[in-house]
Protein backbone atom coordinates (compact mmCIF):
# COMPACT_ATOMS: atom_id res chain seq x y z
CA UNK A 1 0.00 0.00 0.00
CA UNK A 2 1.27 3.24 -1.10
CA UNK A 3 1.61 6.07 0.82
CA UNK A 4 -0.24 9.29 -0.80
CA UNK A 5 -0.22 13.00 -0.20
CA UNK A 6 -3.67 14.22 -1.78
CA UNK A 7 -4.20 18.72 -1.47
CA UNK A 8 -7.61 19.02 -2.56
CA UNK A 9 -10.46 21.14 -1.05
CA UNK A 10 -13.11 19.63 1.01
CA UNK A 11 -15.86 22.63 -0.49
CA UNK A 12 -15.77 24.91 -3.08
CA UNK A 13 -18.09 27.16 -4.91
CA UNK A 14 -19.87 26.53 -7.96
CA UNK A 15 -17.78 27.75 -10.84
CA UNK A 16 -14.62 28.19 -9.26
CA UNK A 17 -11.07 26.55 -10.27
CA UNK A 18 -9.73 24.39 -7.50
CA UNK A 19 -5.97 23.71 -7.32
CA UNK A 20 -4.91 19.76 -6.85
CA UNK A 21 -1.88 18.50 -5.58
CA UNK A 22 -0.81 15.02 -5.68
CA UNK A 23 1.94 13.10 -4.47
CA UNK A 24 3.00 9.65 -4.55
CA UNK A 25 5.26 7.62 -2.53
CA UNK A 26 6.86 5.45 -4.99
CA UNK A 27 11.00 4.92 -5.83
CA UNK A 28 10.28 5.41 -9.49
CA UNK A 29 13.43 3.09 -10.33
CA UNK A 30 14.40 4.25 -13.67
CA UNK A 31 16.04 1.42 -15.48
CA UNK A 32 19.41 2.69 -16.17
CA UNK A 33 21.02 2.76 -12.84
CA UNK A 34 23.11 -0.02 -11.58
CA UNK A 35 23.05 -1.77 -8.10
CA UNK A 36 26.16 -2.50 -6.28
CA UNK A 37 26.56 -5.81 -7.88
CA UNK A 38 27.05 -3.81 -11.71
CA UNK A 39 24.02 -5.16 -13.26
CA UNK A 40 21.35 -3.12 -14.35
CA UNK A 41 18.25 -2.40 -11.89
CA UNK A 42 15.01 -3.25 -13.36
CA UNK A 43 12.57 -0.53 -14.24
CA UNK A 44 10.42 -0.01 -11.33
CA UNK A 45 8.46 3.74 -12.13
CA UNK A 46 4.80 4.62 -12.44
CA UNK A 47 3.54 4.73 -15.91
CA UNK A 48 -0.07 6.50 -15.90
CA UNK A 49 -1.62 8.71 -13.43
CA UNK A 50 -5.49 9.96 -13.85
CA UNK A 51 -8.18 11.96 -11.79
CA UNK A 52 -11.30 12.44 -12.73
CA UNK A 53 -14.24 14.45 -11.27
CA UNK A 54 -17.54 12.89 -10.96
CA UNK A 55 -16.26 10.25 -13.39
CA UNK A 56 -15.34 12.87 -16.17
CA UNK A 57 -12.03 13.00 -16.44
CA UNK A 58 -9.83 16.16 -15.54
CA UNK A 59 -6.10 14.78 -16.46
CA UNK A 60 -4.28 11.90 -17.41
CA UNK A 61 -0.57 12.14 -17.63
CA UNK A 62 2.13 9.52 -18.92
CA UNK A 63 4.80 9.20 -17.20
CA UNK A 64 8.15 8.30 -18.15
CA UNK A 65 11.54 7.63 -16.18
CA UNK A 66 12.60 11.10 -15.98
CA UNK A 67 9.92 11.86 -13.36
CA UNK A 68 11.77 12.21 -9.84
CA UNK A 69 11.00 9.96 -7.09
CA UNK A 70 7.97 10.05 -5.44
CA UNK A 71 5.90 11.57 -8.48
CA UNK A 72 4.53 14.85 -7.78
CA UNK A 73 1.95 16.61 -9.83
CA UNK A 74 -0.42 19.84 -9.66
CA UNK A 75 -3.47 20.42 -11.76
CA UNK A 76 -6.58 22.43 -11.94
CA UNK A 77 -10.10 21.46 -12.40
CA UNK A 78 -13.31 22.99 -12.35
CA UNK A 79 -15.92 22.44 -9.54
CA UNK A 80 -19.20 22.50 -10.63
CA UNK A 81 -20.71 20.02 -8.53
CA UNK A 82 -20.29 18.17 -5.49
CA UNK A 83 -19.36 15.13 -5.62
CA UNK A 84 -16.07 12.24 -5.67
CA UNK A 85 -12.40 12.91 -6.94
CA UNK A 86 -10.89 9.89 -7.95
CA UNK A 87 -6.79 9.34 -8.54
CA UNK A 88 -5.47 6.25 -10.08
CA UNK A 89 -1.94 5.43 -10.86
CA UNK A 90 -0.71 2.70 -12.75
CA UNK A 91 2.83 1.37 -13.22
CA UNK A 92 5.28 -1.46 -13.80
CA UNK A 93 5.03 -4.92 -12.18
CA UNK A 94 1.14 -4.43 -11.69
CA UNK A 95 1.36 -1.70 -9.48
CA UNK A 96 -2.40 0.12 -9.04
CA UNK A 97 -3.10 2.56 -6.07
CA UNK A 98 -6.61 4.71 -6.27
CA UNK A 99 -7.48 7.08 -3.91
CA UNK A 100 -10.96 9.20 -3.53
CA UNK A 101 -11.79 12.67 -1.99
CA UNK A 102 -14.99 13.82 -1.47
CA UNK A 103 -16.02 17.52 -2.26
CA UNK A 104 -19.12 19.51 -1.80
CA UNK A 105 -19.69 22.37 -3.77
CA UNK A 106 -22.47 25.20 -3.08
CA UNK B 1 46.92 -11.18 -17.08
CA UNK B 2 44.23 -11.84 -14.84
CA UNK B 3 44.73 -8.33 -13.78
CA UNK B 4 44.62 -6.95 -16.84
CA UNK B 5 41.15 -9.13 -17.57
CA UNK B 6 39.61 -7.21 -14.39
CA UNK B 7 40.86 -3.91 -15.46
CA UNK B 8 38.93 -4.90 -18.91
CA UNK B 9 35.91 -5.71 -17.25
CA UNK B 10 35.44 -2.85 -15.23
CA UNK B 11 35.82 -0.61 -18.23
CA UNK B 12 33.10 -1.99 -19.37
CA UNK B 13 31.06 -1.98 -16.28
CA UNK B 14 31.84 2.10 -15.72
CA UNK B 15 30.66 2.43 -19.43
CA UNK B 16 28.17 5.35 -19.28
CA UNK B 17 24.83 4.95 -20.60
CA UNK B 18 24.11 6.18 -23.68
CA UNK B 19 22.47 9.73 -23.53
CA UNK B 20 19.41 10.44 -26.07
CA UNK B 21 20.55 11.82 -29.67
CA UNK B 22 19.20 14.41 -31.34
CA UNK B 23 17.42 11.82 -33.32
CA UNK B 24 15.69 10.78 -30.18
CA UNK B 25 14.61 13.73 -29.69
CA UNK B 26 13.05 14.41 -32.62
CA UNK B 27 11.39 11.13 -33.07
CA UNK B 28 10.03 11.77 -29.12
CA UNK B 29 8.62 14.90 -30.55
CA UNK B 30 7.34 13.74 -33.81
CA UNK B 31 5.53 10.87 -32.28
CA UNK B 32 3.44 13.42 -29.87
CA UNK B 33 2.72 16.19 -32.80
CA UNK B 34 2.52 13.57 -35.27
CA UNK B 35 4.62 15.64 -37.78
CA UNK B 36 3.28 19.14 -37.46
CA UNK B 37 5.51 21.83 -37.77
CA UNK B 38 6.47 23.52 -34.51
CA UNK B 39 5.91 26.83 -34.27
CA UNK B 40 7.37 28.97 -31.13
CA UNK B 41 5.23 30.78 -28.99
CA UNK B 42 1.54 30.19 -26.56
CA UNK B 43 3.20 26.99 -24.60
CA UNK B 44 5.16 28.52 -21.17
CA UNK B 45 7.82 25.93 -19.63
CA UNK B 46 8.69 27.55 -16.20
CA UNK B 47 12.12 25.64 -14.71
CA UNK B 48 14.85 27.52 -13.25
CA UNK B 49 17.83 27.61 -15.47
CA UNK B 50 20.47 27.02 -12.98
CA UNK B 51 19.19 23.78 -11.46
CA UNK B 52 21.08 23.06 -7.83
CA UNK B 53 19.92 19.21 -7.97
CA UNK B 54 18.93 17.71 -10.34
CA UNK B 55 17.50 14.78 -9.02
CA UNK B 56 14.31 16.69 -8.19
CA UNK B 57 13.29 19.94 -10.16
CA UNK B 58 10.44 21.85 -10.37
CA UNK B 59 8.76 22.39 -13.62
CA UNK B 60 5.78 23.70 -14.51
CA UNK B 61 4.30 23.50 -18.38
CA UNK B 62 1.14 25.55 -19.52
CA UNK B 63 -0.50 27.62 -21.72
CA UNK B 64 -1.28 30.56 -20.29
CA UNK B 65 -4.79 32.24 -20.96
CA UNK B 66 -5.90 29.89 -23.37
CA UNK B 67 -9.46 28.97 -23.93
CA UNK B 68 -9.97 25.74 -21.95
CA UNK B 69 -11.06 23.91 -25.21
CA UNK B 70 -8.38 24.74 -27.22
CA UNK B 71 -5.61 22.73 -25.58
CA UNK B 72 -5.78 18.84 -26.24
CA UNK B 73 -2.39 17.72 -24.72
CA UNK B 74 1.04 18.81 -23.30
CA UNK B 75 3.90 17.37 -23.47
CA UNK B 76 7.58 17.88 -22.15
CA UNK B 77 10.86 16.28 -23.45
CA UNK B 78 14.64 16.67 -22.60
CA UNK B 79 17.78 16.61 -24.51
CA UNK B 80 20.55 14.39 -22.66
CA UNK B 81 18.78 12.16 -20.28
CA UNK B 82 18.77 8.02 -21.60
CA UNK B 83 15.31 8.99 -22.67
CA UNK B 84 13.90 12.29 -24.25
CA UNK B 85 10.27 11.52 -22.72
CA UNK B 86 9.67 13.14 -19.53
CA UNK B 87 5.77 13.25 -19.60
CA UNK B 88 2.59 13.83 -21.55
CA UNK B 89 -0.78 15.58 -20.50
CA UNK B 90 -4.27 15.14 -21.50
CA UNK B 91 -6.73 17.31 -20.79
CA UNK B 92 -10.74 16.24 -19.89
CA UNK B 93 -14.12 18.49 -19.87
CA UNK B 94 -13.34 18.59 -15.58
CA UNK B 95 -9.31 20.35 -16.54
CA UNK B 96 -9.59 23.93 -15.56
CA UNK B 97 -6.42 25.84 -16.55
CA UNK B 98 -4.20 24.30 -18.97
CA UNK B 99 -1.24 23.96 -16.64
CA UNK B 100 0.59 21.08 -14.67
CA UNK B 101 3.70 21.06 -12.43
CA UNK B 102 5.87 18.04 -11.41
CA UNK B 103 9.41 17.72 -10.46
CA UNK B 104 11.55 16.20 -13.42
CA UNK B 105 15.27 14.43 -13.33
CA UNK B 106 18.09 15.89 -15.48
CA UNK B 107 21.19 13.82 -15.96
CA UNK B 108 23.18 16.65 -16.81
CA UNK B 109 22.81 20.54 -18.23
CA UNK B 110 20.57 20.18 -21.64
CA UNK B 111 17.79 21.89 -23.22
CA UNK B 112 14.28 20.97 -22.04
CA UNK B 113 11.61 21.35 -24.98
CA UNK B 114 7.63 21.62 -24.03
CA UNK B 115 5.33 21.22 -26.48
CA UNK B 116 1.40 22.13 -26.38
CA UNK B 117 -0.94 20.38 -28.94
CA UNK B 118 -4.02 22.53 -29.78
CA UNK B 119 -7.81 21.21 -30.86
CA UNK B 120 -6.65 22.53 -34.22
CA UNK B 121 -3.59 20.20 -34.87
CA UNK B 122 -1.45 23.36 -34.37
CA UNK B 123 1.84 22.49 -32.45
CA UNK B 124 3.82 25.34 -30.46
CA UNK B 125 7.27 24.77 -28.47
CA UNK B 126 9.44 26.57 -26.15
CA UNK B 127 13.07 25.49 -25.31
CA UNK B 128 14.96 26.36 -22.13
CA UNK B 129 18.58 25.66 -21.93
CA UNK B 130 18.80 24.64 -18.06
CA UNK B 131 22.62 24.20 -15.75
CA UNK B 132 22.42 21.49 -13.79
CA UNK B 133 25.51 21.46 -10.63
CA UNK B 134 24.38 18.36 -9.56
CA UNK B 135 23.18 15.41 -11.40
CA UNK B 136 21.02 13.35 -11.25
CA UNK B 137 22.16 9.70 -10.65
CA UNK B 138 21.51 8.45 -14.43
CA UNK B 139 17.82 9.59 -14.63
Amino acid sequence: MARTLITAPSSARRGEVITLRVLLQHPMESGFRVGADGQLLPRDIVRHFSCSYNGERVIAVELFPAIAANPYLEFSALALDSGTLDFVWEGDRGFRHSEQRTISVA
Amino acid sequence: MKRRALVMAAGIVVLPPAWATPEALAAAIRSFTGGEPLREGKVQLDVATLVDNGNTVPVTVSVPGAPAAEVAALALFNERNPQSDVLRVDFGPRAATRSVSTRIRLATSQQLVAVARLADGSCWVQRVDVVVTLAACIE
